[in-house]
């Protein structure tokens, strides 16, 4: 019994000191730079990205963007006549109550006139009250459910709350345009994820759109998340005598849905939506070749030959050594849109920042020209990307007319 | 009834798998009366043995193969030796714990290492090209890949026959299965019989990983779980024990499931087989070929 109690006590040192060690680790988490006070000639801009954590790759990708498009405003003379912006940048870690005191850290102690992000929808849910509380607005570049600029409960737009990316509606309205028009398809197949809100909504959408447009969906199938054999409705889609597959779903199902159907001789076109936008996706998919007459939406594409974007896509490979993906594209674009809305408001002042954002028309980005509607989300076209030998590339852009 | 034809395709490619790792399940329970839960991962270590040889050893399909199958008799032994043999003369609930705890330590042990990221096994390791048959005048497609696997289970299944009924190591797992110390008292190693019963079921798990991960181009560290709680359905519907029986169950299941899916939801697919275990259990607990006789004590 004597030394079950000494191993036990042991034990219990260990585990005391492992948690006093990663206490120690988490109250660490201080950020890339310590806020200045604001001087006169300095504006300071909120940064609150998920650079660690689930989803790290998307926030540090549009925050490396977001610091190349201040360096270049920075550069060039800055904002307001002269003043420096000086982007305060913090980690949530991917994790809502983060994202939360990051917002409000931001807005209290680092007197920030405008917080840009975070990436994810429930991240920058968490940060909605900081920013509408303190009226200071937000503005989010990857989160695209509704809710997060209009209250579900009362159906009002929330003030202070913006967004630079596409809401997923309009995007299965312009693939169901694409596949009845471009594709010539009439008899389309849906395959979508039941467990995931996305997908759903994705797929509802196009449903109705399609069907609008003159086209008939033949059949229909749902899949939970983690599925891995889709052999038996794909065969059914084949049956059914489908000539176009819609799939909106994430990469890593896409390409095993992509590999499963083209197994089966399936060579219909399937369209998708941003959730492909992978590397990964041709491994997933059994190879390149695979990937023929594969097409899905997206915010931009970086074969896209409009300078503008190109001048982006040389700039962001010359400093970060990759090609900049659609959060990088939506980061930059955030960076400039907030830019562009001082120098209208004339002054660093929150509420003529979020005023001057909510006028905001026809500002031209790398992701398209865009202009708010009354509930604070970009009317702007939307690309359409063909994969052709596995690459990306721009097939068309296209407006969503609602 | 060529959609019918091409499901029925389909069913069989998938059921074979199931039959392969069912047969692990099986032999297992057959001797030691273990339902060994952690079945499942070895077969995803197995899969991972496979895809590090093909990759990083450069090794072509074959070699995947022998040496998964080499490593994953190694762990299946070592497992059993650890975690199950000092279990042996305690309740079968203790073992049957220890096996599930085996099985979320592998589990998590694999996302710990192998980490959460999805890999595929590199493109052209095998030739999977689309055979169209012509049966009746109906076109229908399968693929190589879905042949080597019907194939690898049929002869897999043979030699396992083989080994079980005409070979010394047969007959002694058949001895140990019947009457343990009836066994040891004839001479029989019996710890060394179970050793060897492990180490096949584990090849046999391991060969199924590798299909799995040809088959839906992706391996991961929970790619086991459901694969092996079909499997064990597949061995409880065909009665659990029996070689021939965790055939039959495997092909039926995979054929059933695919029918399910194919013909009626995909979300119900889970849930049916689920259904369909408690039934068989309801109402045939010894399984389709199993023969009811009351256990001995």
């Amino acid at each position: 019994m004597g030394r079950l109690k000494r191993i036990a006590l042991v034990i219990l040192v260990l585990l005391l000191a492992a948690a006093l060690i990663t206490g120690c680790g988490q109250s660490k988490s201080g950020g890339e730079k310590q806020g200045t006070a604001a001087g006169s000639n300095e504006i300071n801009i909120g940064v609150n990205y998920e650079l660690s954590g689930d989803v790290a790759t998307y926030g540090t990708n549009t925050k490396n963007a977001i610091m190349l498009a201040f360096e270049e405003i920075n550069s060039k003379g800055g904002v307001l006549g002269g003043k420096k912006i000086n982007p305060i940048v913090l980690d949530n870690g991917s994790k809502k109550e983060e994202s939360m005191s990051v917002a409000a850290k931001l807005v209290t102690e680092n007197k920030v006139v405008a917080l840009l992000g975070p990436a994810t929808t429930g991240n920058t849910l968490a940060a909605v009250p900081v920013a509408t509380d303190n009226k200071v607005p937000l503005l989010t570049t990857s989160a695209t459910n509704p809710d997060v600029t209009v209250d579900p409960q009362t159906k009002k737009v929330r003030d202070y709350i913006f967004r630079i990316c596409f809401t997923d509606p309009p995007q299965a309205i312009v693939g169901a345009e694409f596949a009845a028009k471009d594709l010539g398809a009439r008899k389309a197949a849906i395959l979508y994820d039941n467990t995931n809100d996305y997908s759903k909504g994705l797929y509802q959408v196009f449903k109705a759109e399609f069907t609008k447009r003159g086209g008939q969906v033949v059949a229909e199938e749902s899949f939970n998340q983690g599925d891995q054999d889709f052999r038996p409705a794909l065969t059914r889609f084949k049956n059914a005598g489908a000539d176009l597959i819609y799939v909106p779903a994430y990469y890593e199902q896409v390409g095993k849905i992509i590999s499963q159907a083209r197994e089966l001789g399936l060579t219909v076109p399937m369209l998708g939506a941003d959730g492909w936008d992978s590397p990964k996706l041709a491994e997933f998919a059994g190879g390149a070749a695979n990937l023929k007459n594969t097409y899905f939406t997206n915010h931009y594409s970086a074969s896209d030959p409009n300078p503008k974007v190109q001048a982006f896509v040389k700039a962001y490979k010359e400093k970060y050594g990759s090609e900049p993906d659609a959060f990088a594209a939506l980061g930059y674009d955030a960076a400039y849109l907030l830019y562009d809305a001082i120098n209208r408001a004339g002054k660093a002042d929150p509420q003529a920042i979020r005023q001057a954002l909510a006028d905001t028309k026809s500002f031209e980005g790398v992701t398209g020209k865009l202009s708010f509607d009354a509930n604070h989300n970009p009317v702007k076209e939307i690309a359409i990307i063909a994969l052709v030998d596995g690459k990306q590339t721009l097939k068309a852009k296209i407006k969503p007319q609602e | 009834m060529a959609g019918f034809l091409q499901q029925v395709i389909n069913g069989l490619s998938l059921g074979s798998i199931y039959a392969l790792i069912a047969l692990g399940y099986t032999m297992v329970y057959g001797i030691i009366q273990l339902i060994n839960f952690a079945h499942g991962d070895i077969l995803m270590v197995g899969a991972y043995i496979g895809f590090f040889a093909v990759v990083y050893l450069k090794l072509n399909i074959w070699w995947a193969f022998i040496i998964a199958m080499a490593g994953a008799s190694l762990l299946g032994v070592i497992i059993e030796r650890v975690a199950y043999k000092p279990l042996r003369n305690a309740p079968r609930l203790a073992a049957l714990i220890t096996a599930i705890g085996m099985s979320l330590l592998l589990e998590n042990g694999g996302l710990m290492v192998l980490g959460t990221d999805i890999r595929s096994y590199p493109g052209g390791i095998i030739t999977n090209k689309q055979l169209p048959l012509s049966v009746l005048g109906m076109q229908l497609t399968a693929t190589t890949l879905q042949l080597l696997i019907l194939a690898v289970t049929v002869v897999m299944m043979v030699v396992l026959q083989y080994i079980v009924h005409y070979t010394r190591t047969g007959k002694a797992m058949r001895a140990v299965s019947h009457d343990p110390d009836a066994a040891r008292l004839m001479g029989i190693n019996v710890d060394n019989t179970i050793s060897v019963t492990f180490a096949l079921g584990s090849a046999f798990a391991a060969v199924a990983g590798i299909l799995l991960g040809l088959y839906y181009n992706t391996i991961q560290p929970l790619m086991g779980i459901m694969p092996g709680l079909k499997a064990f359905v597949a061995a409880v519907i065909g009665g659990i024990g029996l070689i021939p029986g965790a055939m039959l169950g495997g092909f039926a299941l995979g054929v059933f499931e695919t029918m399910v899916s194919g013909y009626w939801s995909s979300k119900m697919r889970d849930p049916i087989v689920f259904i369909l275990l408690i039934l068989i259990l309801l109402l045939k607990p010894a399984g389709l070929l199993g023969k009811n006789n009351t256990e001995k004590v």
